[in-house]
C-alpha cells in the first residue's frame, strides 16, 4: 500500500517537474528559472507605458515624475516579481482607478465608438470623393485636352523661351 | 498709476471695437463712405490702445509691481527680466490680452493695406474682424482682466481679486510674486507662444475676407480669393513654426524623450493646421480652374472655427474635465461665441450656395484635380479623427460618467495610415497635369522616383535588419517623395542648362526664382517629409532603457553605453535645487561626449523639471534623463536613456519649410502678379468692371 502511495507521489512529482521544465523551456530559454525572477526597470516601463497616471492629466505612467507615480511603478515591480502577468497588472489598475488609466481605449462597449467613427469617416470620404469625381466627369465640357508640359527641345530662341515661360507662369 | 493707464486704454479699446463694428456695417447699409472710413480709423485706434495696454503690463512685469494680481501670479524677484517680460503670455489674463492685441494688429494691417484694393469688401471685412476682436477685448475687460488687484476683506476666506476696492477692503501687496510655472521658464517661451498666437489670430483675416465676400455677394469675381490665399499662408507659416517650436520645447523640457504626445493642447493646434493646409492646396483649384469654391469657403470657416476651438481648449481647461468648463465665465462665453461664428458662417454659406458653382469640370480621373480632392478628403478625415479622439473623453464623461483617456496609441493607429497616404500623394501629385494626364507619360516620370525609392528602401532594410515591414514601407514612401521632388529640380535645371547654356547653379537659382510658387511648394514638401522622417523614427525605431548604476558602472543601450561618474547638487539662481549627474557616453567603446542630465526642483512650486543630457546627430539623438538617485551616499543613480533616431530632421524640416514659404510667398514684383485662371478667362467681362491694376495687386 505504502509502495503504491510512494509511486503515485513520485509520478505526480515527476509530472509536475516535467511540466515546469517544459513550461520554462517553452517560455523563456534564458537561464532565469528561479520562481521569483528579478524585474528590471525596463520590464516595469513596458507595462507602465500602457497606463496613464491616475492623477495627473494626460501623463503616461512610465514618464510621470510625481511621488505617487513612483510608488505606482514600485507597485508594478512588486506585482511583476510576484509573477503577475501584464494583463493582471493592467486589470488591477483599471479596477482600482477606473478606465482612465488605459492609454488605449478599450475596443468594446461605449469606447469602441472612438475606434469605429474614424473608419466610417474614411470610408464615407472615399465614397464622397468617388461621387464628386464621377459627377465632374459626366458634366465635363468637351475641350481639347491639355497634355502635360513636355520638355522643350533646344534650338528655340531666347525670346521665344522667355515668352513661353511668362505664359507658363501665368497658368502656373 | 501706469497700470491705470493700461486699464483705461483697454476699456476705451473695447468701446472703439464696438464702434468700429457698428459703423462699418452701418456705413455699408447707408452707403456712407465716411462712416466706413471712421470705422477704419477706430480699428487702427483699437490696435494703438491695446498696444498701450500691453506695454503697461510688460512694464509692471519688468518693475515687478506686485500690487497687480497678474504680476504677482506669474513673476517673482528670482526671475530674469527676459522671463518676466515673456510672462506677459505666461498666464491666462496676460495671454488673452496678448491674443486680442495680435488680432487687432492683423486687422489694422489689413484695413491699411487693402483699403484701396479691396474697397468694396472693406466694410464687411471690418465688421467681421472687429466683431471677433470685440469679443476678445470684451473677454479681457470683463472676464480675465490683467489689471486686477488683491484685496483683504474682513470675513472673506481668500483674497478678493478685483479691479476696484470692495467695501471695507484693504489692498494687499505681496512681498514677492509666486513666479512663472517652472515648465515655462525656458528660452522657447520667446518663440512658441507668440508664433502660435500669430497663427491662430492670423486666420481671422481669411475668415473675414471669405465672410465679407459672401455677404457682399461678391464671390464670383475671385478677387478676394487671392488675398485670402496670401493671408492664410501668413497664418499657416506662423502656426507651422509654432507647432515645431512647441515640439522642440516639449522635447527639451518635459523629459519624456519625445516631441509630440497627442495631448489635447497639441491637437488643438494641429487641427486648424490640417484644415489650413487642405485649404492652401484646394485654393489652387479655385484660382486655376474655378472649382471647389464652396469647399474652400467651408475650409476657411472650419479652420477659423478650429482656431477658436483651440483657444477654448487651451484656455478653459475643459479637456482636463468637463467640470472645469463652468468654473469661470470664460468657457461658456467661448462656447457661445464659437457656436455663433460657426453656425452663422455656415448659414451664410448655404444661402449663397448657388452663386458658388464650379466653372470647369474635370476630364479624367487621372488628373491633378482628382488628386487634390483625394488629398483634401484625407486632411479632413484626419482632422475629424483627431477632433473625435480629443473630445471623446468629454463625451464619455458626459454620457457614461466614466473618465477615460484617449492616448497616443489611438492617434497613431488612426491617423498614421492616412498621413502615409498623404505622403504618397505628395510624391505623385506634382507630376500630374491639370485636367488630364496621359498614363504613359506619368509612368515615365514616375520611373526614376519609384525605382530609386525601391533601391533606397532595400538599402534601408539591409542597414536596419530588425525593421518591421511597415517601417520599411514608410521609409520607401519618404524616399519616393524626396527623389520625385529632386527629380523635378533636376529636370528644370537641366533643361535650362541645355537650352540656355547656363551653369548648373545659375540655372537652378533662375529656375526657382522664375517659378517661385511651384518650387517654393516643392521646398515646403521637402521640409514636410523631413519632419515625417522624425515621426517615422519615433514610431518605429525608438529605443529606451532604464537602470540603476553605481559610480563607475555603465548602462548599455544598443551600441551606446553610459558611465556614471558622480553626482553633485547645488542651488540654482531662481529658487531651484539642482541635482546634476556627471556621465560619459561611449559609442562602441569609444568615449563620445560628456553628458550632464539634471533634475531641477522648484521649491516654491514643489515641481521637478528634468533636463536631459543629449548627444544630437543627424542620424539619432541619445537622450539621457536622471530619474532618481540614492539620497544618502550619492553613490548610485537611476538613468533613463532614449535613442531617438532621425529626430533632428523634425527641426531641420522646420527650417526648410519656413524657407520654402519665403521663396513661394515673396512676390517678385508687386503689380506683376500671376493672373488667376478664371480671371484670365473672363478678362473680357471683367475689363469694364475692375481696373486691370487692381486685379494684379490683389495679393
Amino acid at each position: 500500500m505504502s509502495k503504491i502511495r510512494f509511486l503515485i507521489i513520485f509520478l505526480l512529482t515527476a509530472l509536475a517537474a516535467l511540466l515546469v521544465t517544459v513550461n520554462v523551456l517553452a517560455q523563456d530559454p534564458a537561464p532565469t528559472t528561479a520562481p521569483l525572477v528579478s524585474i528590471s526597470d525596463n520590464d516595469v516601463n513596458l507595462v507602465a507605458k500602457k497606463l496613464y497616471c491616475p492623477v495627473c492629466p494626460n501623463t503616461p505612467l512610465d514618464v510621470c515624475e510625481t511621488k505617487a507615480c513612483k510608488d505606482w511603478r514600485a507597485q508594478i515591480k512588486d506585482q511583476l516579481s510576484q509573477g503577475w502577468t501584464e494583463e493582471a497588472v493592467i486589470d488591477y489598475f483599471v479596477t482600482q482607478y477606473g478606465e482612465r488609466v488605459l492609454a488605449e481605449p478599450e475596443r468594446g462597449g461605449f469606447t469602441s465608438l472612438v475606434w469605429i467613427l474614424p473608419v466610417l469617416i474614411f470610408a464615407l470620404g472615399l465614397v464622397m470623393v468617388w461621387l464628386v469625381l464621377r459627377s465632374w466627369r459626366s458634366k465635363r465640357i468637351s475641350q481639347p485636352a491639355v497634355l502635360a508640359p513636355t520638355p522643350a527641345s533646344s534650338g528655340l530662341s531666347k525670346s521665344l523661351l522667355d515668352k513661353i515661360e511668362a505664359e507658363i507662369r501665368k497658368v502656373d | 498709476m501706469i497700470p491705470d493707464i493700461g486699464l483705461i486704454a483697454l476699456v476705451i479699446a473695447f468701446g472703439m471695437s464696438v464702434y468700429a463694428t457698428l459703423m462699418a456695417i452701418n456705413g455699408e447699409w447707408s452707403q456712407q463712405a465716411r462712416w466706413v472710413a471712421s470705422a477704419r480709423n477706430a480699428t487702427v485706434a483699437v490696435f494703438g490702445l491695446l498696444t498701450i495696454s500691453v506695454l503697461t503690463v510688460v512694464y509692471s512685469l519688468y518693475v515687478m509691481d506686485f500690487s497687480q494680481a497678474y504680476v504677482a501670479d506669474v513673476s517673482s524677484t528670482a526671475m530674469s527680466p527676459f522671463l518676466r517680460i515673456t510672462a506677459l503670455w505666461g498666464g491666462q489674463q496676460g495671454s488673452v490680452l496678448f491674443w486680442a492685441w495680435m488680432m487687432a494688429g492683423f486687422v489694422a494691417v489689413v484695413v491699411l493695406r487693402k483699403w484701396e484694393s479691396n474697397a468694396a469688401l472693406m466694410p464687411y471685412i471690418i465688421f467681421v474682424a472687429m466683431l471677433t476682436t470685440t469679443f476678445f477685448v470684451g473677454v479681457v475687460v470683463f472676464i480675465t482682466n490683467p489689471f486686477t488687484k488683491m484685496w483683504l476683506v474682513p470675513g472673506a476666506k481668500d483674497l478678493v481679486i478685483a479691479i476696484f476696492q470692495p467695501a471695507n477692503g484693504q489692498q494687499y501687496i505681496p512681498y514677492n510674486g509666486s513666479g512663472l510655472n517652472p515648465l515655462l521658464r525656458h528660452f522657447g517661451m520667446i518663440g512658441h507662444p507668440p508664433t502660435t498666437y500669430l497663427g491662430f489670430t492670423g486666420f481671422v483675416i481669411p475668415f473675414a475676407f471669405a465672410i465679407a465676400a459672401l455677404m457682399k455677394k461678391d464671390t464670383v469675381s475671385d478677387l478676394w480669393i487671392r488675398s485670402v490665399r496670401r493671408w492664410t499662408l501668413v497664418a499657416w507659416i506662423f502656426l507651422s513654426i509654432g507647432l515645431i517650436l512647441g515640439g522642440r520645447w516639449a522635447y527639451d523640457v518635459l523629459g519624456w524623450g519625445g516631441f509630440w504626445g497627442w495631448d489635447p493642447v497639441e491637437n488643438a493646434m494641429l487641427m486648424p493646421w490640417l484644415t489650413g493646409t487642405a485649404f492652401l492646396h484646394s485654393v489652387m483649384m479655385t484660382e486655376k480652374r474655378g472649382m471647389l469654391k464652396r469647399w474652400n469657403i467651408l475650409l476657411i470657416i472650419l479652420t477659423y472655427s478650429l482656431s477658436l476651438f483651440g483657444t477654448f481648449i487651451t484656455r478653459t481647461g475643459v479637456v482636463g474635465s468637463v467640470h472645469a468648463f463652468s468654473k469661470t465665465a470664460l468657457g461658456p462665453a467661448f462656447l457661445v461665441f464659437i457656436s455663433i461664428t460657426f453656425i452663422g458662417a455656415m448659414v451664410l454659406l448655404m444661402s449663397r450656395w448657388n452663386d458658388l458653382k464650379s466653372e470647369h469640370e474635370m476630364e479624367s480621373i487621372l488628373s491633378r484635380e482628382a488628386a487634390f480632392v483625394l488629398q483634401n478628403m484625407l486632411f479632413l478625415a484626419i482632422t475629424i479623427a483627431v477632433l473625435w479622439g480629443t473630445v471623446f473623453p468629454l463625451i464619455t464623461e458626459l454620457f457614461t460618467e466614466t473618465k477615460i483617456t484617449v492616448g497616443p496609441p489611438y492617434f497613431k493607429q488612426v491617423t498614421g495610415p492616412m498621413f502615409m497616404a498623404l505622403i504618397t500623394l505628395m510624391g505623385i501629385t506634382p507630376l500630374l497635369a491639370w485636367r488630364k494626364q496621359s498614363p504613359r507619360k506619368l509612368l515615365l516620370r514616375l520611373a526614376v522616383p519609384l525605382s530609386g525609392s525601391i533601391v533606397a528602401a532595400i538599402a534601408w532594410a539591409l542597414l536596419h535588419p530588425k525593421s518591421q515591414l511597415i517601417s520599411i514601407f514608410s521609409m520607401g514612401m519618404v524616399f519616393f517623395v524626396i527623389i520625385s521632388i529632386l527629380a523635378e529640380f533636376w529636370r528644370g535645371t537641366s533643361i535650362r542648362m541645355s537650352t540656355r547654356g547656363e551653369n548648373p547653379l545659375l540655372a537652378l537659382i533662375k529656375l526657382v526664382m522664375n517659378n517661385r510658387r511651384r518650387f517654393g511648394g516643392y521646398i515646403i514638401h521637402l521640409g514636410v517629409v523631413m519632419i515625417a522622417l522624425g515621426f517615422i523614427g519615433d514610431a518605429f525605431y525608438k529605443q529606451e532603457t532604464q537602470g540603476t548604476v553605481s559610480v563607475g558602472e555603465s548602462l548599455t543601450i544598443g551600441e551606446y553605453s553610459l558611465r556614471f561618474d558622480g553626482l553633485e547638487s547645488y542651488m540654482g539662481s531662481d529658487g531651484r535645487e539642482i541635482v546634476e549627474a556627471k556621465t560619459m557616453l561611449f559609442k562602441d567603446g569609444q568615449p563620445v561626449k560628456e553628458l550632464r542630465p539634471r533634475r531641477d526642483y522648484f521649491v516654491v512650486q514643489e515641481q521637478p523639471v528634468s533636463i536631459a543630457g543629449v548627444l544630437s546627430t543627424p542620424a539619432e539623438d541619445v537622450y539621457v534623463l536622471l530619474v532618481g538617485w540614492e539620497t544618502v551616499s550619492n553613490q548610485s543613480s537611476t538613468f533613463k536613456i532614449y535613442v531617438n533616431p532621425l529626430i533632428n530632421w523634425v527641426w531641420i524640416g522646420g527650417f526648410v519649410l519656413a524657407f520654402g514659404v519665403l521663396i513661394g510667398a515673396w512676390s517678385k514684383s508687386r503689380g506683376n502678379g500671376e493672373a488667376t485662371y478664371s480671371l484670365k478667362n473672363r478678362s473680357d467681362e471683367l475689363a469694364g468692371v475692375v481696373p486691370v491694376t487692381q486685379v494684379s495687386t490683389g495679393d
